[in-house]
């Protein structure tokens, strides 16, 4: 039972924050900082999480054949190579660093 | 998927994929309950995770301009890939339409997938072995290349990187992202001090 509770919580906030962005009224966009400030903010969400996904594993900082795998990600970005290869690039080279080193 | 092995049960699992639908937060979740958590203290840091889908939801009200009715149901569908495809789109019209396959896409496949996943879990085997877990990072890192436009991303995005793993093994889960997020006022503001440095007496030179 305390799990459905919990899932249910989970549920309606994550619901919940989702929709409050929606919602915030238009007229508080149109200000340039607040417009700015929408237009980082995901950027550094993003680069946070794409860090914390390679480099953690739950609470513990590690460094593995993922940051291989994401430095091949990186080369295959600069190199202007399609989505795809990029995302197979990474996944690819992590297996690889992985089978070698056991 | 990995919390069937945890000891939800299969309708627990399904239901926190079609009712929370953010991947971290459910992680986050199962994670939690598996370790023995409190359930509600569990909810906590799958909420705080959840938190910043809020401000996806903020850049994505201006680009897609939905009408109010329709806002409801688009909700459940900010999350991050949606965003990022939406803000890859030139035209507001195009990005309705990357948002909305997007979402569909995914709310299909994901609980597609989690209901194979906790149905046949021992199955599958170790994704790990084969580099999968790879894959997330890099759908990301692809994601964000062509938003660095400019130093200003660049520097927000690096802060970003150091606060979240920096700040990792000292706060609890969900938290780090959050203070990461600071890093766009922080450049932002140190931006306008530098401009109104440099000779403009405006005093707000982020303001452009």
């Amino acid at each position: 039972m305390n799990v459905w509770i919990a899932i249910g919580v989970t549920a309606l906030g994550c619901y919940v924050v989702k929709l409050v962005g929606l919602l915030v009224p238009a007229g508080v966009l149109e200000r340039p900082l607040v417009r700015r400030l929408a237009a980082l903010l995901p950027v550094a969400l993003l680069a946070a999480l794409t860090a914390q996904q390679a480099f953690a594993d739950g609470r513990v900082l590690v460094l593995d054949a993922k940051a291989a795998g994401l430095a091949a990600a990186a080369v295959a970005l600069v190199l202007r190579a399609p989505f795809l290869v990029v995302v197979a690039a990474a996944v690819a080279v992590t297996a690889g660093v992985r089978a070698m080193t056991g | 998927m990995t919390s069937a092995g945890s000891g939800l049960t299969l309708p627990q699992t399904c239901a926190l994929s079609l009712l929370v639908f953010t991947g971290a937060s459910q992680f986050a979740l199962v994670g939690a309950l598996a370790a023995g958590g409190n359930p509600l203290t569990a909810a906590a840091g799958a909420f705080f995770l959840g938190v910043r889908n809020a401000f996806y939801g903020l850049r994505l009200s201006q680009l897609l301009a939905l009408p109010r009715a329709v806002r409801p149901f688009a909700a459940q569908w900010v999350i991050d890939e949606t965003t990022v495809v939406a803000l890859a789109q030139p035209t507001r019209r195009s990005a309705r339409i990357g948002f909305a396959i997007t979402g569909l896409t995914l709310y299909v496949l994901w609980n597609l997938t989690t209901l194979l996943g906790g149905l046949g879990a021992e199955a599958i085997g170790d994704t790990d072995a084969w580099g999968l877990d790879a894959a997330g990072p890099a759908v990301f890192l692809a994601l964000l290349a062509p938003m660095l436009t400019s130093g200003v991303e660049r520097a927000v995005a690096g802060l970003a990187v150091v606060l979240g793993l920096g700040l990792l093994p000292v706060l609890p889960a969900g938290v780090p992202v959050l203070v990461a997020a600071l890093a766009a006022p922080a450049v932002l503001c140190a931006q306008g001090r530098r401009g109104a440095r440099n000779g403009k007496s405006d005093g707000k030179g982020a303001d452009r």
